[in-house]
């Protein structure tokens, strides 16, 4: 139907000779990732007044938004796992990253205050392979020597549904954990050792919001949002770092984005004394040489406008925006290899 | 009319009835067609839902074989599944719910229809009835916020201690407490059925012929004895009906389990450990599935739920039948 419209109001305008009214666009179609929903939702919004064109984002999930791209229902996908290389290439797809969050452990202890905990990798994994399942463990007790920590078993909460935020937090176990590498792995869904699965990141806040001595993992903004008690982290070069925005871009700052195909770093476990180490971005993906090429160039400038104007929103949000050069070089690849049947790019600047 | 009739040629009257019997025959015809196009349909809806999920989980199922029904290993990592710990929450939470429902609905069956004065009939029957018009994420909701932590604080601690040491029942009522797990699974199920073997179970009741039930109180009976001896073997078809009914939406019942049994792909002794039954493992990971073989694990997950419903039905059936032909009736 949508289509069919589109198809009417291109003719109509042709006709008329008036192709240029923005007015008449149908809105931009996306689907995917659930974790930066929120500020697309709040993207979409501010974009609709500006330019009275819409955004249908369907936050079906990363494995969803893979799969609706691919299946070309949707102009855009919307991931919060990269896609590797060869895939990007066999599928004729460009991605590049949209926004950075934050993943904190949040824990439910009684006299346990924000930030006054801290963990590290190691200890983590071993909380989250059942190997250690009291408070009171000498290895948690190692790393925080002031805090008075009870006689009380753990009790794990993880993501019961595929997610990128699995993804994330799993590979900064696998990093810093040689047996969760090898008896757990990385993956958006895994087979966990110990605890209760919970469904999104609002049911893994609620859970531990509820059980006494439950630990469990969620993006920075559900934490902050539901009151959650955080903890800090131990990051690679050793040092304690604190859940902020200025940790997660740290940490962003000191990615080597060139490094992989489809801008597809992982940026868990970055180097840098003040990076946090559980930062990860999201990343959108459109073909290269789109069926619909006024759909593709309507989403670019839509994005281009995000990077653009949509820092402080996502500031607000606890999200973080992307660095100006890794900005820089999304606009050159979109410049260079996004391009409409007739060979000519389709993105031509803001 | 008649003199209309009389006054028409005799070969005019037979004509025109010959063409209203013709038109109720044709009009016959088309309905016997579609009613039985109608069930047809339900029919070839039925087969087409089978072989689909058959073609789709069938990847998965020629990959691990019988494994597929034994193995408790559900790892997407790996790329191994096996379908042991859903089968297991799915039957362990619908049997638990139909132990007590089916008790308790019968019990507010017999109280409406042979003991409630009659001003208070209507309102407790509607209010049973209302509880099968929540919705279930509602359920799922309250489960999680009220009910979770309720069992949480006093009934699990409680059950713990009570059957400590004790061999067998320790091992049933095991910590630590989550809140969440089978039992609460089974507990909001319970409410969830409820209703659907109570309006089911009264209206059967209903049906008792009054002059069945008064000779009996005429020869002395009590109430319990006219219920046991007359109301319940006459109904019990009905009966058996409405716990069938039951126990589909048991055994399907999607969201409300999803919010509160946990959803860990284990098997544990423990009644109050979390589990994961084939709807909620399919509600939650089947959006978020890549790779041929997950989804065909799950869809295979879909079809072994399919086939588990169809065997408990076809056993209540013949269960039914046996009873019928013992008591000849």
């Amino acid at each position: 139907m949508r289509h069919f419209l589109r198809t009417t109001a291109i003719a109509v305008a042709f006709a008329s000779g008036a192709f240029v009214t923005a007015a008449v666009a149908a809105d931009i179609s996306g689907a995917g990732a659930t974790f930066p929903y929120p500020i697309y939702a709040k993207w979409a919004d501010a974009y609709k007044k500006e330019t009275g064109i819409g955004l249908n984002y369907q936050s079906i999930g990363s494995g969803g938004g893979i799969k609706q791209i691919k299946a070309k229902t949707v102009t855009f996908g919307a991931s919060d796992a990269p896609m590797k290389g060869e895939d990007l290439d066999a599928n004729g797809l460009a991605q590049f990253p949209m926004v950075m969050g934050g993943i904190v452990p949040v824990v439910n202890l009684e006299g346990i205050e924000p930030g006054q905990l801290v963990l590290d990798g190691a200890t983590l994994a071993d909380i989250f392979a059942g190997k250690i399942a009291n408070w009171n463990d000498a290895a948690i007790q190692k790393l925080n020597p002031d805090a008075k920590l009870p006689d009380m078993a753990i009790a794990v909460v993880h993501r019961s549904d595929g997610s990128g935020t699995t993804f994330n937090f799993s590979t900064f176990l696998a990093e810093t954990s040689a047996e969760w590498k090898e008896k757990v792995g990385v993956n958006t869904a895994l087979e966990w050792p110990v605890g209760i699965g919970a469904k999104g990141n609002e049911g893994v806040a609620n859970n531990v919001a509820q059980t006494q001595g439950a630990i469990g993992y969620v993006e920075y903004a559900y934490a902050k949002q539901n009151k959650l008690t955080y903890t800090d982290l131990i990051n690679k070069d050793g040092q304690k770092v604190e859940p902020t925005a200025a940790s997660f871009s740290a940490a962003a700052a000191n990615a080597d984005w060139s490094s992989q195909p489809g801008y597809g770093v992982i940026l868990a476990n970055q180097p840098g004394a003040e990076s946090w180490p559980m930062t990860a971005a999201t990343w959108i993906l459109v073909y290269k040489q789109p069926d619909d090429a006024t759909a593709t160039a309507e989403a670019l400038k839509f994005f281009a406008w995000a990077y653009e104007k949509g820092g402080d929103m996502a500031a607000e949000l606890d999200y973080v925006p992307m660095p100006e050069s890794v900005v820089k070089s999304v606009e050159q690849m979109w410049a260079k290899d996004i391009v409409g049947s007739d060979g000519q790019p389709l993105y031509k600047g803001m | 009319m008649s003199s209309v009739s009389a006054a028409m040629p005799r070969s005019a009257a037979a004509t025109a009835r010959d063409a209203t019997v013709r038109r109720f025959a044709l009009s016959d015809a088309v309905f016997r067609a579609a009613t039985r196009i109608a069930a047809l349909l339900v029919l070839l809806i039925l087969g087409g839902v089978a072989i689909s999920l058959v073609a789709g989980a069938w990847p998965a199922l020629s990959k691990f074989g019988a494994a597929f029904l034994v193995s408790q290993s559900w790892n997407p990592v790996t790329e191994n599944f096996g379908a042991l710990a859903p089968i297991y929450g799915t039957i362990v939470t619908a049997a638990i719910s139909i132990l007590i429902a089916v008790p308790i609905g019968i019990g507010i069956a017999i109280f409406l229809t042979e003991l409630c004065p009659r001003p208070l009939r209507r309102p407790i029957g509607i209010a049973v009835e209302l509880l099968a018009g929540i919705p279930s994420i509602i359920y799922g909701i309250w489960g999680l916020f009220i009910f979770a932590p309720f069992l949480q604080t006093t009934v699990q601690p409680f059950l713990i201690n009570l059957f400590h040491g004790v061999p067998g029942l320790s091992g049933l009522f095991a910590g630590p407490p989550y809140g969440i797990g089978l039992l609460t699974s089974a507990l909001i199920l319970a409410i969830m059925v409820l209703p659907f073997i109570t309006s089911i179970t009264k209206d059967v009741f209903d049906t008792v012929p009054s002059v069945l039930k008064e000779s009996a109180y005429g020869i002395g009976c009590t109430t319990w004895e006219v219920t046991r001896r007359v109301v319940i073997p006459y109904t019990r078809v009905g009966i058996m009906g409405g716990v069938m009914l039951g126990l589909g939406r048991a055994l399907g019942e999607t969201m409300a389990v999803t919010f509160v049994i946990g959803n860990a792909h284990r098997i544990s002794a423990s009644l109050f450990a979390p589990a994961t039954t084939i709807s909620a493992t399919i509600a939650n990971e089947f959006t978020e599935a890549d790779g041929e073989i997950y989804t065909s694990s799950l869809i295979a997950l879909g079809f072994l739920l399919f086939v588990i419903t169809f065997l408990i039905l076809a056993l209540a059936r013949t269960m039914l039948l046996r009873i019928e032909k013992r008591t000849g009736a």
